[in-house]
């Protein structure tokens, strides 16, 4: 369960990129946030991971309640969660499978676990072929699922994706969906930044409309427009 | 941690170390040259301190006998020595034997002082039961019958301790002063390493490794920096402390010194120097990486 209350947020430039933010995630649930470039998705999504620290309010997930949560326990409440970066932040030295299996190897998880569940994983994200190539050596789409694959491999209850299907064609943005609806089909939380108009509006599933940092729509199996 | 994690990093940090290339080449020539002045000075600083106590030990009082004093005088004056306080043995030598040690240790053209014609006195050398009580057994044998003079060597010996003194407080100050350079020399070289690796280990954070998850492996990576540059220091030392051993040692040895024998000495240093060289090299890197592990 995630929970935000009054959370207002503002850049050290003077930037408020966020304000007056109430909103409740119940567990299973999908979630898209959308908005226009600059509305203020990434800010949104980038303090539920606690990179940014809103200025005013709170925000707890499950028993993480990030006002009173010590550094040490971030590690711990990051566990809880799948990222899949804007970015893609895969690490340039590591494979394909070593980039998965990094995520594996923080939490300690023994050698012999990890390497059947990374290839299970990139079998999912169909990237079997490639586990020895290394991320420049990758396409956009093939990175940003390398991205995702690593997002899940420790099965997290919840899954962020901060445009994971930006910049791609319609069919391989299709495919990273279907990768998304089977992780919560599997009972996953997800939420979802995105300005994909097609895939918000055939895929149905709650939407959080944010424009000028504030959320001016909240509809269940809501469509991309809200007039639709 | 888990015997298994703890291999991963190890093995991670050796990978690591080979990816940086001219960077590790570069962090392992600090410590290099760093340890190489360390085993020098030490080598050095703990000869001088054997030395030191030989020679403290070495120092007695030689009481020289009036001449024509009787065999019976001189025993009952060997008594009275032995009365004083602090006096641990008392050894005999007559003129005769003290004019053969000259010959022998000053050539033949002495033996023309041989047999009446010996100038030297009869001596009882007194040893103490401690290097300081030496002055004062002097003092007091001084004043004894059918004494002619008591001396300590004590104005060589005060000088020698005071040099040994001195080159010891500069060789461990000087010692101690390279170390900390070490240290930041280690630590500005990771700290390239590091700083073109600051996003990853933002990476790192973000997919919830633990900071001192992040950190074993860069610990782990400065201690093999350390150990590596602590090879060709260990073996100049080895090789260098066997050859002084080999040719100054007889020398020493003759005056009644000796250096430390090269086995275990060198094995010691040998231990000092890689122990050395992995706690600079892991304090290196983990200072220099401290400010990326910010939540
Ligand atoms: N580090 C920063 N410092 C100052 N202002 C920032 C910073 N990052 C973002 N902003 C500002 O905050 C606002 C929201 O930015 P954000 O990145 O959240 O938008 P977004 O909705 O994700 O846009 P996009 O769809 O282009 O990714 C923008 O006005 C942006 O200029
Ligand atoms: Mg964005």
């Amino acid at each position: 369960m995630i929970q935000m209350k009054n959370v207002m947020m503002k850049y050290d430039n003077g930037v408020v990129a966020m304000k007056d933010l109430n909103l409740t995630v119940d567990p299973g649930e999908f979630v898209y946030v959308i908005g226009p470039s600059g509305a203020g998705k990434s800010t949104f999504i980038k303090m539920l991971y606690h990179e940014l620290t809103p200025s005013e309010g709170d925000i707890v997930i499950n028993n993480y309640d990030f006002k009173t949560m010590k550094p040490s326990e971030v590690p711990y409440m990051r566990r809880l969660i799948g990222i899949v970066f804007q970015d893609f932040k895969l690490l340039p030295r590591l494979t394909v499978y070593e980039n998965v299996a990094y995520a594996m190897q923080v939490i300690e998880t023994p050698d012999k676990d990890i390497r059947p569940r990374v290839l299970e994983v990139l079998k999912l994200v169909g990237l079997e072929q490639k586990l020895r190539r290394f991320p420049s050596e990758l396409s956009g789409g093939e990175q940003q699922r390398v991205s995702i694959a690593r997002a899940i491999v420790n099965k997290p209850q919840v899954v962020i994706a901060d445009e994971p299907t930006g910049n791609l064609d319609p069919e391989t943005a299709e495919g990273i969906m279907e990768i998304l609806e089977k992780v919560h089909a599997n009972g996953t939380t997800v939420i979802m930044a995105t300005h994909n108009q097609q895939m918000v509006d055939e895929h149905k599933h709650r939407v959080l409309e944010i424009a000028g940092g504030r959320l001016v729509r909240d509809e269940k199996e809501g469509s991309y427009d809200s007039e639709a | 941690m888990k015997p298994n994690v703890m291999k991963r990093h190890l093995k991670d940090s050796w990978k690591s170390l080979r990816r940086n290339g001219w960077m590790s080449v570069a962090a392992v020539s600090a410590v290099t040259v760093t340890l190489l002045l360390v085993g020098i000075f030490m080598a050095l600083l703990m000869n001088v301190s054997r030395i030191s106590t030989q020679v403290e030990n070495d120092v007695r009082v030689r009481v020289y006998v009036d001449r024509g004093t009787k065999k019976s005088q001189e025993a009952k004056l060997e008594k009275q020595i032995k009365a004083l306080p602090n006096v641990k043995t008392v050894k005999y030598r007559s003129a005769k034997t003290e004019l053969d040690t000259i010959v022998g240790s000053y050539g033949s053209q002495w033996k023309m002082f041989s047999g009446d014609k010996n100038p030297l006195n009869n001596v009882f050398l007194v040893d103490t039961k401690n290097p300081k009580a030496t002055i004062k057994v002097a003092k007091q044998a001084q004043k004894l019958k059918h004494v002619s003079e008591a001396s300590y060597g004590g104005s060589t010996a005060k000088k020698l301790f005071k040099t040994v003194d001195t080159i010891q407080r500069w060789g461990v100050g000087f010692t101690i002063l390279l170390l900390f350079v070490a240290v930041f020399l280690i630590s500005n070289t990771i700290r390239i390493t590091i700083l073109s690796r600051a996003d990853e280990i933002g990476v790192m954070r973000l997919v919830g490794a633990t900071n001192s998850y992040i950190r074993w492996p860069f610990l782990l990576e400065g201690a093999w920096t350390g150990l590596l540059g602590s090879l060709i220091p260990m073996l100049v030392v080895d090789i260098g402390y066997s050859l002084v051993y080999a040719n100054a040692g007889l020398t020493t040895a003759a005056n009644g010194y000796s250096l430390f024998p090269t086995m275990p000495f060198l094995f010691w240093l040998d231990v000092a120097l890689a122990a050395i060289g992995i706690i600079i090299g892991a304090l290196g890197s983990v200072v220099s990486m401290r400010r990326f592990l910010k939540i």
